[in-house]
Formats: structure tokens, sequence, C-alpha cells
């Protein structure tokens, strides 16, 4: 009985997790363009990005987001 | 760095000997091409962009694909983008700063390919102002982030000119809105409910088993438990807008779809509060999540949009951003459209926009009005004459004094009249709603009988159970999935070739629609493509030659069309080139003496024409002259677009046609032979004479369909319950409407509008299958016996075969309709 509590909990636990995964990821914008990265993924660049290059500092919330 | 890579003549196999083409854009190169690295480009700017990419590291860009760039059409200059840099300005047009960081938008037409992905994002290696930069390829839009003490607005948009990303930067741009939160608030709904929806089946399968009596009730009162609190942000949240939505048809008297599923919702978590609390049942928050997580599913399937596309554009999108006026001192200076007052003098050049009613200060002009009043003939225009915002320059610059304020204007006003105050209300009478008032009345009606009558039978609680029974299974969610998947099935079809709905919905309206009222330039005939036909004998190839290699050196639509019917030829050099406003072209090719222009012209310096046909001197003609000797006519006639007369023979029978043009009368019998007798054709329509006209085809009781392409059509399409925008490329601007439409697509109006009337019908065959279920459920609850195993069955199984039948169906009647078979035409929907 008390090992089905805990099972019933834990499955709650990561279910929420998933749902709050799922949550930050519509908030963050990334359902609202859904084909760009699937071009995005066939270009093999040479690693340089900007944000170690040029502009110092990880990209912003924002630079995400929007 | 780019491997060496094979010419696109290789590629495809052609003769060695064949012209190469650019390797920057594709596009075939003079005999004199700018070489280097042994790859050849058709001119400088293509040159000098490449050399510019393999230097910065960006050479990579033509590895993702052959011929990626597109021309760069000529040197930017920064001169022309200073006015970017008004602080006001400035400020309109970026999203977001904070002094160290700001981030721009830009809408980029010419992204086309992985490529131009590829380049845009990695733009940053080209100047240390730029940081991140992310392109949405569905909306053709890049975002930059820029450091503002490095790079200046008008320093990114001439780089970005510099390399063949022109941002398109019109008078709308300035009140664009970002992005739509709804969106994002409809997944998270889903998700949600999706969540609450799975876990709480999992709690059920239990009891629907009768496994939970093992350990006495106790697993039974925590899984109701349970389920009562993850249903309750499914209530509150994901079911919010149903909620919102009956409240307000209540409010006006109105019995909507979503009153009887509020109503179900409502009865449901209030059966399940019951049962719980009282521990006599286990509730029916499995179907409660179900049902609203079906719904949800819908209405995500529903609202497919086009990103591409503005269907709520008015004039401002199709005016220029900045216009170049001209100072006390005579010099030139670009200054946003905003800051342009009425007195000012501006310098339009060719192909650009007046953007203001104005006086010609400098003459003659060539004014295209074809977009803006529908006249297919550009307008010569002298010195002193009044010209209307809107139209296009064709030729020489020419300098213009505004008498009007932008938005004041002969054309622009039309966005005063009321109907463009007032918002369409969103339509109430829909198929759905038809059908939900008769619907919502049996079901209470039912639900309050079943009740009564066992309470008369003596049996109070099984009454009480019976008539929230009926609520409950009677809850119309099958009924709510069947309009959207069925038009939102429809919908992606059609847009696969290239016909846009602004939403389902339209779909429906085109199901009632009986008369058709069509625009003629640029609708029924195709703008600029004239049909062009020479009298005087076959030109030889030479001669073919000499034409077109005189005629592409000027911009007059004559020119472009005549050499346009002659197709691509190889450019000979071209001496001593005139053009004469209003008479007509001459230079020398290859030492021949050609002239191109009027009859007079001609005649005035010797070479007369003689033994031609009639039918050569109707319509706009063009002589031609060889070493002063007259050698033929070329006829322009405005070309129907191919199978419109199909069309229109076809569409005669069954609806009412009509025809408004803003063009003068010239071709009337032309279309009375097409329309036929009855048709009603008018010319020289105002825009507010074609509102007007459809306005009274309104209040005589017809749904109108109006189909058009330009500024001028915009009060038209604005006022007729189906709007059909005609675009010429897709992303170009189109007034407000509720269709978009490739204009390769006309003749095929008839094969949407069967669609959608066969959409209609499978509507209202769904609204009979989920009928069916719901009378076996009502004829359940109503006898006190629902279960909710029983519930938790029949409602999914009822909302999975609405949604299948009606997305098979619809996508068999788009099939059987003929509309898939084009579909496998290369280039289908992006």
């Amino acid at each position: 009985m008390s090992v089905i509590l805990i099972l019933i909990i834990a499955s709650l636990v990561m279910a929420t997790v998933f749902l709050v995964g799922f949550i930050w990821s519509v908030r963050s914008g990334q359902y609202d363009d859904t084909t760009t990265p699937s071009m995005r993924v066939l270009m093999d660049g040479d690693g340089r990005n900007p944000s170690t290059d040029k502009l110092k500092g990880k990209p912003s919330r924002e630079d995400i987001s929007n | 760095m780019a491997t060496p890579r094979k010419t696109l003549a290789h590629l495809t196999g052609a003769q060695p000997d064949a012209r190469p083409t650019c390797f920057h854009c594709g596009q075939p190169c003079p005999q004199d091409a700018f070489a280097g690295a042994e790859k050849s480009f058709c001119c400088q700017g293509c040159l000098v962009v490449h050399q510019l990419f393999t230097e910065t590291g960006l050479g990579h860009y033509y590895d993702l694909r052959p011929t990626p760039g597109s021309r760069i059409k000529s040197a930017a200059s920064l001169a022309q983008w200073a006015y970017l840099d008004e602080p006001a300005l400035t400020q309109q047009l970026i999203d977001f700063t904070d002094g160290q960081q700001t981030k721009i938008t830009f809408h980029i037409p010419a992204i086309h390919c992985l490529a131009c992905v590829w380049l845009l994002e990695n733009l940053f290696r080209l100047h240390s102002g730029i940081g991140r930069s992310q392109v949405n390829f569905a909306k053709r839009e890049a975002a930059f982030t820029l450091a503002p003490d490095k790079i200046k607005l008008s320093e990114l948009v001439a780089l970005l000119t510099s390399i063949g990303y022109e941002p398109a930067l019109n008078f709308g741009e300035l009140e664009k809105t970002k992005a739509n939160p709804g969106r994002r608030r409809a997944w998270l709904q889903l998700g949600v409910a999706g969540f609450a929806f799975g876990n709480i089946m999992l709690f059920s399968i239990p009891q629907y088993f009768g496994l939970d009596a093992v350990h006495g009730g106790a697993f039974r009162t925590i899984f109701g438990w349970a389920s009562l609190v993850l249903a309750l942000p499914v209530v509150v949240f994901s079911g919010a807008d149903y909620w919102k939505s009956a409240l307000l048809s209540l409010r006006q008297h109105l019995l909507t779809l979503d009153v009887p599923i509020a109503l179900g919702l409502a009865a449901i978590y209030g059966q399940s509060i019951y049962e719980i609390v009282s521990r006599t049942g286990e509730g029916y928050c499995d179907s409660l999540t179900g049902l609203i997580f079906f719904l949800l599913c819908g209405r995500i399937f529903q609202v497919k949009t086009h990103e591409r596309l503005a269907f709520d554009r008015d004039y401002k999108a199709f005016f220029p951003l900045s216009v170049a006026r001209k100072g006390p001192d005579q010099t030139e200076q670009r200054i946003a459209l905003s800051g342009l007052e009425v007195g000012d003098h501006i310098v339009i050049r060719h192909g650009e926009l007046i953007p203001a009613d104005a006086k010609l200060l400098s003459g003659p002009a060539l004014i295209d009005y074809s977009f803006v009043t529908g006249e297919s003939e550009p307008v010569e225009k002298q010195m002193g004459d009044h010209l209307y915002a809107g139209g296009q320059q064709t030729g020489a610059a020419i300098e213009v004094q505004t008498v009007k304020a932008v938005s004041q204007g002969y054309l622009t006003s039309l966005w005063n009249h009321e109907t463009f105050r007032k918002d369409r209300q969103a339509d109430l009478n829909t198929l759905t709603n038809r059908y939900s008032r008769r619907f919502t009345l049996i079901v209470i009606g039912t639900a309050i009988l079943a009740g009564v009558a066992w309470v008369i039978a003596g049996n109070v609680p099984r009454g009480l159970k019976a008539f929230a029974s009926v609520l409950i299974v009677a809850c119309p969610c099958a009924l709510a999935l069947a309009a959207p998947f069925t038009l939102g099935t429809a919908q992606r079809w059609l847009a696969h070739i290239k016909i846009f709905l602004k939403n389902a919905l339209v779909l429906e309206r085109l199901a009632q629609v009986d008369a058709i009222v069509f625009d003629k330039t640029g609708t029924l005939t195709s703008v600029g493509a004239s049909a062009v036909r020479f009298y005087g004998g076959e030109l030889s190839q030479a001669e073919q030659e000499w034409v077109f290699s005189l005629a592409r050196h000027s911009t007059h639509p004559h020119s472009v069309s005549i050499c346009e019917s002659i197709g691509e030829q190889f450019p000979a050099p071209m001496r001593s080139f005139l053009e004469t406003p209003g008479c007509g072209i001459e230079g020398q090719v290859n030492g021949q003496e050609i002239w191109l222009g009027s009859r007079d012209w001609l005649a005035g310096r010797g070479a007369v024409a003689a033994n031609l046909p009639n039918e050569a001197a109707r319509g706009s003609v063009v002589h031609l002259a060889i070493n002063g000797r007259h050698r033929g006519v070329f006829r322009l006639s405005s070309a129907l677009r191919p199978e419109a007369d199909l069309l229109i023979a076809r569409l005669a029978g069954c609806y009412e046609l009509a025809l408004l043009s803003g063009d003068h009368e010239r071709d009337r019998q032309r279309f009375r032979d097409l329309f036929g007798a009855k048709a009603n054709l008018n010319f020289n329509q105002s825009p507010l004479d074609k509102l007007g006209f459809i306005q009274r085809l309104q209040t005589s009781g017809r749904v109108v369909m109006m189909v058009g392409d330009g500024l001028n059509d915009a009060g038209a399409l604005q006022q007729a319950d189906v709007g059909v925008a005609v675009v010429e490329k897709i992303g170009a601007f189109s007034p407000a409407s509720d269709v978009i439409l490739d204009a390769a697509r006309v003749p095929q109006l008839s094969e949407l509008l069967t669609l959608a009337r066969r959409s209609a019908g499978i509507v209202r065959l769904s609204f009979g299958i989920s009928s069916l279920y719901n009378v076996v459920g009502v004829g359940i609850a109503a006898a006190g016996l629902l279960s909710p195993l029983t519930c938790a069955v029949l409602m999914p199984l009822s909302s999975a075969s609405v949604m299948l039948f009606a997305c098979g169906m619809t996508t068999w009647a788009a099939k059987r309709g003929g509309l898939l078979t084009s579909s496998q035409l290369p280039e289908a929907a992006v």
C-alpha cells in the first residue's frame, strides 16, 4: 500500500517535471517558429558563434525568446 | 572555404560552349563576363559580394546550394538609408534596446533557401557590431542583435542590401504588431489538459476494471481526490475560453455551441465533486479532461496561420518608408515618409511610388496606375498635371510638389470610409452555431424531462443523476470538432496549391456565395505581360536581336513587353541610344539604325507605314523602322490570363457574374462576349464606385465574392462577403482580404468554390454522426445508467471517429475536385 503511494507520488513528480519543461519550451518561443530550426540542423558551420566571437557574454534571455 | 564547384552548366550537362551562368546568382552572363578565380559573374555586384564572402570565411554559403544569391542590383549607398538613424524613426523600428544591445527585426523577402538562413545567421563575421542574428524562414524575417555604438541602423541596412538581402521597409512597418501571444497560450492550454488527461487516465484504469475494491475504499478516495485536483487547472485554465465565450453568447441571447459545452463541463465537474466528496462514486474527471484536450486539439488544428502572408494590410504596407526630398538648396535628402509635409518638393525615380497627391514640376512623366486605379496603360502627364498617390513613375526621374498629406490622398482616403472603420464582427452565423441552437434546446429539454420523470416515479437521487448525466453525455465534443477538422483540412490542401485562406471559416462563407464580381486589370488580365503580335512579316533572327538590344535599354512598359515577347536574346552593344518621351526610342545596333516609336514620330522622320492590316491599327501599337525604312508594327493587347475564359464559362451557369474595372471601355466588347449578355459590366469605376456596387448587390440579398488585386479594389474586397486578392508573387503586397490567391490559380476559382460547398456538406454529415452518438449516450443517461466507463469509452470514440471522418472525407473531396493533382506541380506551397 505505502509502496504504491510512493510510486504514485514519484510518477506525479516526474510528470510535473515534464509539464514544467513543456511550459518553459512554449514560453521561450520554441513553438513560434517550427520551420527554420529544421533547416538549421542541416548546416554544419565551423563552430564559431557570435556569443564567443564578437559581442562578449552569453546571449541574453531576450535573444532566445524573441 | 568553398571548394571549387562545378558551374551550373556543368551540372545540367549543358554544352561546354553554352553561355556561362553567374556563380553567385545563376543568371546568364554577358560575353565580357566578370571573371575571377575561374568563376564567372554576371555583374560587378555579384563579383564583389562573392569576394567579400570568400574573404570573410562565408564561402560555405555556396556549398549549401548552387547559386543561392540574388542578383545584386546596384551598389548600396549609405546616404540612401541615413534617414533610418533619426532617433524618432529608429525608436519605432527597433524591438528593444538597453544602450548596449539593440534588437531589430527586418522582413527580408529575398530569403529563399537554406544558404540564406546560414548567411544571415553568420552575419556577425562581416561586421564587429553585429551579434546574434536569427532567421524565421516561414515569416521571411531576420532578427538582429547590434551594438549600437559600433554599427548604425543605416549601416546594417546598407550592408544587407549590398549582399542582396534588402529589408522591406515600408510605411506600414512602423505600426507592425509584435508576435501574437495567443498561439503560445493555446499550446500551454493544450499541454496542461494533456498532462492532466494522461495522469487521470492512469488513476482511472483500476476503477474501470474494478481493481480498486481490493484494498477497501482507500484507493478510490485517494485517486478521486487526486483526479479532482489535477482536473482543476484544466477546468480553470485550459477551458477558460469556453466559459468566457459561453457567458458572452448568453449575454447576447445567442445559443452558440459553446453554451452546451460549458454546460456539459460544469455538469461533469459538479457531478464529479459531488460523487467524490460524498464517496458515492469515482467521478468523470477522465472524461472531462479528455474532452477539453480534444476540443483544444481541434482549435489548434483549425488555426492554420500562413505566416508569410498578411490578410489585413492597408495602403501603408504598399507605400515606402522614405522619400527623396529636395531641399531649398537643391540637394536631395532621404527623409522618412512620416516627416513629409504638404508643399515639399520630392524626386521620384523609375519604379518609385508617388507617396501623396502631388503636382508635377518637371515632366513629362509616365505614370503606371495599374495597381491603383486599374488602368492597364501607363498615363502620360505633363508639367503642372495633378498626380494621384500610389502611381509609379516609369522612365526618367521626375520632381513633384505634394499638395495633400499622405493619408488624405484620392486613393488613401478610401481607408477613411466606414467600411474600414467597423471591425468585421466575428461571424456567429456559422454552420455549427446554426445547428447548436436546436441542439442545445433539445439537450436541455431532454435533461429536464429525464430528471422530472424519475422524480415523479419516486426516485429523486436517480432523477438528479439522470439530469446531470444527460448534460454530461450530450456535451457536444464531437460536434465541436466536426467543423474545425473539416475546414482545417480543406484549408491545408488549398494552401498546397497556393490558395491561402485567412481562416477556416472563410470556407463556410465561400459555400454560400452566389454572386462573383471580378476586377479586370491584374485579375482577369495580367499586368505587364501583354500579348504582343508583330505585323509586317516575320522578323529575322538578327532583326530580333537588334530590337531586343534597343528595347532593353528602355523602361517604358511597351519596351519591356516587346523584350519579353522576343525572349531572352543575346544583347548586342548599343550606340547613341536616345529616348524621346512620348515619341519613341532610337539607337545603333551593329551599325543598324533602329527606331521604335509612335506612328507619327516615325512618319515625321520619313518612315511611313504601308500595307498594314486593319487590325494592326487598333489598341496600343509600336512601330518599328530599320535604317529609316518602316519594317512593321508591334500590337500590344492586355492578355487574358490563360484559362480565364474557361473559368468564366464554367461559372456563368451557376453564379451571377459582374465585372468592375477602373480601366476605360476599350475592351468592353471583348468582355461582353466572354461574360454573356446578362452580366453587369462596369468600366471607369472609382474605388468608391466598386465598394458601392458590392453594397447594392448585398442589399439585394446576394452573397458576394469579390476577386481583385489592386489598392483600388481594397474597398470592394473589404465590403464583400468573401474578398479574394490575386497576387503575382506570394508574399508580395496584397490589400486586406479573406483569401490570397496565386495569380496562376485564378482558373481554379471554380474548384475552390466546389470544395467549399463539399466541405460544408461534410460538416453537416459529421454533425449527423456525432448526433447519433449523442442519441445513444442520452438514451443510456436518461435511464440513469451512465457509468464513468461508458462515458470514458463513448466520448473519445465519438471524437476520434468524427475527426477521422472529417479529415478523410475532405481529403477525398479535394482529390476528386481535381485540386490535388495540380499540387504535384513543382514548387508547391512553402
